[in-house]
This record gives structure tokens, sequence and C-alpha cells, in this order.
């Protein structure tokens, strides 16, 4: 199986990632050797075996409903590449 | 209205917040109207490493809907990854549930102009919202607050069973009431607490050949006045469209349009990834959801009467009519649990039904979430109607003139009507002077009412009403004219 560049660029554009054609010849390499790995787990026979939903074996993990006082602004803007006040902000979003 | 050569087809996309102290996966608050950043934590801003927990009461208000939204309760739910980008989504996915939601295939039962309709429901899951974007007129940065993001959210997706925007907003209302009742949502569409989009087409009937148009999700819906209005909008466009181009449902993709409030239209937006871009795939830090038989029996037990249920209960065991049982319980459960308690101060069903309808309602303004929010407390109006059970006062200075004293001032009935002076006089030998008096002055009104103008009566009990001051009994007034007249 086959990660095709066409495939790569695709993923890419969701991700909004902006690669360059060398990274995605070499993305669309490694991903194909990825997929790889996929065709060989697939080769094993599950024939009644139960799908799994999760990785580990535990159900219902719960909190209870209770609210904590959140970040101060200053922490929770702490990282923000640009603030105006007490928002994050972005580059104009286009609707 | 004029007649349409098609069929309006809708189905509708309804997130409801639930109410909640806490968000659905991390204990931010979940106040409306908080200033901006201040229900943040870790979790919600989306920092690396944090782990999620889910809200136990967040699922239990859930399935309550599911309940009382007649869906089959899944045993086994589980959490996905919804991908997309946008500065509003700052882990860039948003947690949700895909392939096994927690409720499947319910209905509600809406009601048009007398007629039924089954509006029969895909799903119901449970997601968390993303947060808030200002968008800056002037081109400058768009700002975003991410109070909102985490907060839980339970979306609603029916099937495309409504015909027509009446019964969309028929369909809203009656989530809004039931959602409501059950606390599980206060759904304030101006707050967010209840948003919808719709998706659109219509089926054109031509030559005996029916054409369906392309189906287009409606966004950006703040009232149910909203979503009517753009359904009808919306199909028109669609008509018009049809006889432009002839497309038919795929042979178009899906489009979006966002209502335009101030124009009165419907504009293209951007286009919607398709489900597949979404690159849904399980949420590896949520563990799975078993939803167990004591889970649903305790839940079961706090949904209680069912809308439906009271409405045959008042109609069948009180002897209501169809439409008053209707109206008492599809103005909320405020409404009902007011009429419940007029009731229990020894008020017969019919006599509460007509005093909450045509008066404790006519006087309510506002939004009724509880009994106490309508405009006088059932004890005070329960003395109010026995005083005219009593003869003590009459009906409709009662209605007139004490009850909205009562409203205004907060005082009880019986200190009002000695205020005003309204006490009913049932003292015969007092009526039977003014009757007398009055039959002396008018003597041409009581010729004519001998010669047969039955009508003639009537002037004759106005103008003995009149001179008490609206203190006789009308009952007795008319009995002792009656009697004078030589009348049976």
């Amino acid at each position: 199986m086959t990660f095709t560049r066409e495939q790569v660029a695709k993923v890419a554009d969701l991700a909004r990632l902006h690669l360059s054609e060398t990274e995605i010849d070499s993305m669309s390499r490694q991903l194909t050797s990825i997929l790889e790995f996929f065709d060989q787990l697939q080769a094993i026979d599950t024939t009644g075996v139960e799908p799994m939903a999760h990785g580990v074996a535990i159900e219902n993990v719960f909190r209870d409903d209770e609210k904590h006082p959140g970040l101060p602004p200053d922490e929770a803007l702490a990282n923000a590449p640009k603030r105006a006040g007490d928002f994050f902000a972005v580059p104009p979003i286009l609707d | 209205m004029a007649t349409h050569p098609f069929e309006i087809i809708v189905g509708l996309e309804v997130h409801v917040q639930l109410l909640t102290e806490s968000k659905l996966f991390c204990s931010d608050g979940t106040k409306f109207g908080q200033p901006p950043n201040t229900l943040v934590s870790p979790i919600s801003i989306g920092m690396p490493g944090v782990l999620p927990v889910m809200n136990r009461r967040a699922l239990e208000l859930a399935i309550k809907a599911g309940l009382a939204l007649q869906c089959q309760i899944a045993r086994f739910t589980k959490w996905d990854r919804k991908h997309y980008y946008y500065p509003d989504l700052p882990k860039n996915y948003q947690i949700s549930q895909y392939d096994m939601p927690f409720a499947t295939e319910g209905y509600l039962d809406v009601d048009v102009e007398g007629k039924t309709t089954k509006v029969r429901l895909i799903r119901v899951h449970l997601e968390e919202d993303a947060g808030k974007n200002l968008h800056d007129d002037h081109g400058g940065d768009s700002l975003v607050d991410l109070n909102r993001a985490g907060m839980p959210l339970i979306e609603i997706v029916s099937y495309p069973d409504i015909r027509s925007a009446a019964e969309a907003g028929a369909y809203l209302e009656k989530l809004r009431t039931l959602m409501r009742d059950l606390d599980v949502s206060d759904c304030e569409m101006q707050e967010g607490s209840l948003r919808c989009d719709a998706n659109v087409n219509i089926a054109i009937t031509k030559e005996g050949k029916t054409y369906k148009t392309p189906i287009v999700e409606v966004k950006n819906l703040n009232s149910i006045k909203m979503v009517e209005k753009s359904i009808t909008y919306e199909a028109g466009r669609q008509y018009d469209q049809w006889e432009k181009d002839g497309k038919v449902i795929g042979q178009a993709p899906k489009q979006t349009r966002g209502w335009d409030e101030a124009r009165g239209v419907t504009r293209p937006q951007r286009e919607k990834e398709e489900e597949a871009d979404y690159r849904y795939f399980p949420e590896p830090d949520l563990v799975p959801v078993v939803i167990t038989e004591e889970m649903l029996a305790r839940i079961k037990g706090e949904v209680g009467e069912s809308s439906q249920q009271r409405k045959d209960r008042y109609r069948d065991q009180l002897g209501l009519s169809e439409y008053n049982a209707s109206v008492l319980v599809d103005k909320g459960r405020g409404v009902a649990d007011y009429f419940d308690a007029l009731m229990s101060h020894d008020i017969d069903a019919k006599t509460a039904a007509n005093w909450v309808i045509n008066d404790v309602l006519a006087h309510s303004t506002g939004r009724i979430k509880v009994m106490h929010d309508l405009a006088v407390e059932p004890s005070s109006l329960a003395e109010l109607i026995k005083l005219v059970k009593g003869n003590k006062l009459n009906l409709n200075d009662a209605r007139e003139r004490v009850l909205r004293e009562m409203i205004s001032t907060g005082k009880d009935a019986s200190t009002i009507v000695q205020e005003l002076g309204l006490e009913v006089v049932v003292d015969t030998a007092a009526i039977e002077a003014i009757v007398d008096t009055v039959l002396a002055d008018m003597s041409k009104v009581v010729d004519d009412f001998r010669s047969g103008k039955g009508k003639a009566l009537g002037a004759l009990v106005g103008q003995v009403m009149k001179r008490s001051q609206g203190k006789f009994p009308p009952a007795l007034v008319n009995e002792i004219l009656n009697k004078k007249l030589g009348v049976s």
C-alpha cells in the first residue's frame, strides 16, 4: 500500500501544513512504510475477535461535577503569540 | 399563503448546552457572560500532556434527554476525535462521538394547527463546544475567547421529517420546553445554549415527475423565528435556482449558507469539509462508557412523568378539555406545577384551569421556569377564587380589579376587596329596595320587557348593578328582578 504524493498534499492541507516538494516526497515514503506495518497487522486472522474500542480494558472513569477556579488570564495567555486585552489575537478569520 | 409547486424537506441539527457546574472534561466553570479567558484551564486551552476526565453529571443529563426523546440508549458508548483547524478549537480536534453515540432512534411528536407530525431522530451524541471568535469588521485581528471551549453539548439530529417552517418552529419550541422541564438545559438561544442548523431542500413535482434539489445546510440561526424565516426563504431560493439550472440532488455538492437577518436572505459560506476530512478516530485519552441498568433506572426516575402522560392525566382523570390540558402542559412544567398547586388548595380542576390560562398566564411576563415565576402565589389565588365561589366577590371584579391589585401590591385578596369596597352585598332586602326604585324609574323599559323585548331585562339588571356600585351578586339580582316582573 502506498501513500501517494497527492494524499500527502491533501492531508497536509487539512492539517494546515505547508510542505515543500522534497518534504512531500519524503513524507510519502515514510507514510508508505508506516502503512506497510498495518498491512502486516491486517494479515492476522481476527475472525471471532470482538473489536476493541480502546487500548486499555478500563471503563467508566468519571469525575464529579465540581468547578474549580480557572487559570488567571495572564497565565492562560502566556504562550499566545499575540494578545489583545485578555483575548488571544489571531490573523483575521474570513468566513 | 401562496401555494408552491413543491414540498419542503427539513432536517434539524440542534445543539443543546447541558446545565452542569463544570465543563465536559475539566473543572472550569460554565457561567455565561464571564470576562474573556477566565473559565479556562490547561485542558480547555489544549496544552500538551493534559488528560481529559469525563463529567459524570453531563453523561446523566445527556441520558435523561435521550430517554425523554424516546431514544434507544446504548449500553456501550465511546469518544472520538474530530479534526479540523479553526482558531476557536485549541487542540485542533473536538472530542465528540462518531460511530457509537450514546442515544439513537428517538422521536418527538410535533403539533401544528391540530395536526401531529412524528419527527424521528437519527441520533443524540455528546460533544464538547468550541471557543468563540470575534471578528473585526475593519480587517484587524480576530479575537478568541476560550471560555466556551469544552462546555458540554448534546447534538440532536433529526431525520428530514419536517415539512414546513411552522413545523420546524414547533419542533424547536417543543424540544426547548422538554429540555427546560427536565433541567437538562436552559436553552437560551441568544446565549447560545440552544443552537440550530437546518438542512433544507425541496421536492418539486412537475408533469408527474419529482425533482429533489441539492441539500443546503443553513447556519447562523439565532432564534426560532430566524429558523422559520430562513427555511421559507431558502425553499423559494432553491425553487428559483432549480428553474435556472435544473440541478437535482447529487449534481451539486452539499452547500453551507448563512442566514443574513438584516437582509432576510441566506448567503454562501465556506465549503464544509467532507466527513472523511474530519479524520475521526477513537479518543485514546478517554476510556469507553458502559451504561448499566442501575444507572438507567435511576435516571428514568429523575425523568418522572412525561408531558404526554401529564396531558393524558389532565384530560382523562381531571376532565379538562384537550385544549386546556395542552396549554397547561406545553407552557412548561412551571405552569403545570402551578395548576397542580392551585388544585391542592381545594379548587376544582376546571376552575383552576380557567384561572391559570385566562388570568395568571396573561399577567405573567418573561420566562416561566418554576411556578413561582408566575405572577401570584397559588395559595393567594386560591383565596381569591374562594371569595368568588362564596358569592362574596363578583367574578368580573375579581379578574379585572382584585387580581391586578394583588399582583402590583402583593397584598392578599380579602384586604384588597375591603380597601376597594368590592364586597358583594347578599342582603335580599337591600337588593329588593333598589330593584323597586329601578322598576319605578324605568317604567318604559319595563313596558318594553312586558311587550316581549327580552333584551330589556339586561338594561334593568345593568341599572341595578350600577346603583349597587357592583356590590350585588348578579345572579341574585337577576332572580329578584325576574320575580318582581312576574317571570318564572
